[in-house]
């Protein structure tokens, strides 16, 4: 299984590859770490992201408003602009995005924001619900009844440790997390750490 | 209290890289504190199964109230010429990994197929720390042939040499699926940084002892005698550290806050001291001069390190007659006077030199200090988006006074650039305007790149919010995020530039290096260099008795 600080590392340089400042993949890295974290696809959910922009980059928010309507809008950018100003919610109460493609790269934002707010929020899309709270997990809000009375049988299994996306999924990040990194000339070897010494003492 | 009210020594005068690659080892540093808090641990040799020419597996334990540490070894043959210990090598003569609790059979043939097979070798959330390790070929077949013959070692090539085996990177914290450090941080007894990965060259250090024992008995049973346990107290494990040191520190600003403010604060209530104690005056005298057969043994090529070395030693004496003419216990606050002397009067080199000395004698002011030294950086992670722009400049005006003056449209200041290699995903630097690769540049260029948020911050509109400010500069972000964070952690940055045409990358890793307790800096180029750790270290037989001067004592 990968490691948590693998899957930020490289989630944050596939994203840099994939045209996002450094800074804002800084906030990529951590935010698919928390989604792995709580159990959610955050993996598989950004390759197939990153694939899609590769070529033709996603415009950045330019306002943060009650409702933010686009064509097409980014699930990072409308996020790190709503974790920056996330004040403005409580002002606001409700604030809407539309047409947001992989809307499950939202959640870590708005999680890590229900922490800085010191409220729960609540996120729905699709028939969809989630509620972050204060960060320290996001629910997926399917639970038809507050209370049950009775259950026949209440069963209880050990998960193995495995990852949330195929190794597949996880090649087609790093093939693109590659790109951050530079191909070394003859020269570069040349003048690199340790070269033209020996240090085989 | 003190009267004197002795302030924190200046950031921007203490994080110079010319400072901060004057550091040397002190009672702070890591391979020390590991030792003072494992001396009393049960320490056993599980598993040592090796054949005739060491080769095989073997396993150490340090064991106390139920919990365990267990470092797997793994000793394999390889072919001379297969042999570097660079990171970037693909063969070694051993790989090492701690793993967390005593290993099940499943675990070891598992650890078996994994560990010595370099990047492609994967490992479990079971493991905490890897490395790998050659052996020294000046040294490692002289002491067999010794052995075996019923010899003890020549102790003049040994002393050259330092060590059996030199390990590359000791890696932690996730790396090749090894443990997340959230899962194992509330321990007490790894609270100290870098732990485990102290407790894993402590470990490997017994084991080339063993090894080399073991195979001069093979070689011949009758004739063949122990290494001499005076000899083997003196040699420590060689390290080469390159590049990759480098970024750690830029890249974990709290972390060396912590580290720097540890020292800084250790100094100050030092200083503060009004009455100083004869016994404590003669402990820093006894390893002052102890510390000297150390530093006149230090053997280098490298004449950026002999300058150095020579600059320490002169400084050393011109210290010396000053402390036996000018200093005695009657003198109220003499370590302030001390310090004060010093900064005037010697070079960096030996007045960080005597700074670490000055720590000997308080365990009182060093051990509580000691649990101070890691971070939780995640909590430092989010910018306070809701601060304001002007808020932001004058953190800026107050933080980065040097680095705010740097002009970066010369040449010479933007010389280098820091990027990863795609053949050995390693991070080197390179010569921007020499070189192909610059737009690949990893986010290491923090003055630069804090400058240009300074020229940006004073352009926008001051009420603004920062969250509002990032909307369109989100190509700052990343040194928006510094910024925040030295506002609270004055030492977490370096203050300069990372990226001048006079930048000495070594300067980087002997700052990280003197943390963790390395001494013999032994620099083979200006990118890479040899180290040496727990040099004068108990053996692991003599761990419950002894005392934390090790590292000051006298090799032979």
């Amino acid at each position: 299984m990968y490691s948590l600080s693998e899957l930020d590392t490289i989630s944050k340089r596939a994203s840099r590859a994939a045209g996002f400042s450094w800074g804002i993949s800084e906030e990529i890295g951590k935010a698919i770490r928390n989604l792995e974290l709580f159990g959610l696809p955050g993996i598989k959910n950004l390759s197939l992201y990153l694939k899609k922009i590769k070529k033709n980059h996603p415009e950045k928010i330019k306002k943060l408003e009650k409702e933010n309507k686009s064509k097409e809008l980014c699930p990072i950018y409308c996020g790190v602009a709503f974790l920056d100003q996330c004040n403005l919610l409580e002002k606001l109460k409700i604030i809407k995005f539309y047409n947001v493609h992989y809307p499950l790269l939202i959640l870590p934002f708005i999680s890590k924001s229900s922490e800085i707010l010191g409220k729960k929020l609540l996120i729905q899309y699709n028939d969809t619900s989630f509620l972050a709270n204060f960060n320290k997990s996001i629910l997926l809000k399917n639970i038809d009844t507050q209370i049950c009375h009775l259950t026949s049988e209440i069963r209880i299994e050990i998960l193995e440790n495995n990852n949330s996306f195929s190794e597949q999924d996880w090649k087609e990040l790093y093939k693109l997390s590659e790109e951050t990194f530079v191909d070394e000339t003859e020269s570069l070897r040349s003048k690199g750490a340790g070269a033209g010494l020996t240090d085989n003492d | 209290m003190s009267e004197l009210n002795i302030k924190f020594r200046d950031p921007n005068e203490i994080m110079k890289l010319s400072r901060l690659g004057s550091f040397h080892q002190s009672k702070l540093s890591f391979l020390r504190s590991f030792i003072r808090e494992f001396k009393n641990w049960d320490y056993k040799i599980d598993l040592f199964d090796l054949d005739k020419n060491g080769y095989g597996t073997a396993i150490y334990s340090f064991s106390k109230n139920k919990r365990s540490y267990s470092l797997i070894c793994f000793a394999q043959h390889i072919d001379e010429n297969e042999r570097s210990d660079r990171v970037i090598a693909t063969k070694w003569d051993a790989a090492f990994v701690l793993h967390d609790g005593i290993p099940t059979k499943d675990d070891i043939n598992r650890l078996k197929e994994n560990v010595p097979k370099q990047e492609v070798g994967r490992v479990s959330y079971k493991e905490l720390t890897l490395s790998r390790a050659n052996r020294s070929v000046r040294a490692f077949d002289h002491v067999v042939n010794s052995l075996s013959a019923g010899k003890q070692p020549d102790k003049i090539l040994l002393n050259k040499v330092g060590y059996l085996y030199r390990t590359t990177a000791v890696y932690g914290s996730g790396k090749f699926g090894l443990a997340d450090r959230f899962r194992i941080k509330d321990r007490k007894e790894i609270y100290g940084p870098f732990r485990l990965e102290m407790m894993l060259v402590y470990l490997v250090r017994q084991f080339t002892f063993d090894q080399v024992n073991y195979i001069a008995k093979c070689r011949d049973y009758k004739k063949a005698v122990q290494l001499d346990a005076k000899i083997a107290r003196n040699l420590g494990i060689g390290n080469s550290t390159g590049l990759g040191m480098a970024p750690f520190i830029v890249n974990h600003p709290t972390l060396l806050h912590q580290w720097i403010y540890c020292r800084e604060k250790a100094l100050k209530e030092i200083r503060s001291i009004e009455e100083v104690n004869n016994n404590d005056l003669n402990i820093f005298k006894d390893c002052l001069s102890k510390s000297k057969v150390s530093v006149n043994s230090w053997l280098t090529d490298s004449k950026y390190q002999n300058s150095k070395i020579n600059s320490l030693k002169s400084d050393l004496i011109k210290f010396d007659q000053y402390l036996e003419k000018e200093c005695s216990a009657k003198i109220k606050y003499l370590w302030n006077e001390i310090y004060k002397w010093s900064e005037k009067n010697l070079k960096e080199e030996c007045l960080e030199y005597i700074v670490s000395m000055m720590m000997e004698p308080y365990d009182e002011i060093i051990d509580p200090l000691i649990n101070n030294m890691s971070s939780e950086e995640d909590e430092y992670f989010t910018i306070p988006a809701h601060k304001k722009v002007s808020d932001l400049k004058i953190i800026l005006e107050n933080n980065y006074k040097s680095i705010i003056k740097i002009n970066f449209e010369a040449k010479d200041n933007t010389t280098n650039f820091w990027f990863i290699s795609k053949n050995k995903e390693e991070p080197r630097i390179a010569n921007r305007y020499e070189e192909t690769g610059a737009e690949l540049e990893q986010p290491l260029a923090i003055a630069r790149d804090i400058k240009k948020l300074y020229e940006k911050i004073i352009l926008a509109k001051q009420s603004s919010t920062i969250g509002e400010f990032l909307l369109f500069n989100d190509d700052v972000r990343h040194v928006v995020r510094r910024a925040f964070i030295i506002d609270e952690f004055q030492y977490s940055e370096i203050q300069d530039n990372t990226i001048g045409a006079t930048l000495i990358p070594i300067d980087m890793l002997r700052l990280k290096l003197s943390f963790f307790g390395a001494v013999k800096f032994d620099p083979r180029s200006d990118k890479w260099l040899r180290i040496n750790m727990y040099q004068g270290a108990p053996l692991s037989n003599e761990l419950k008795n002894s005392n934390d001067t090790w590292v000051y004592n006298v090799i032979n």
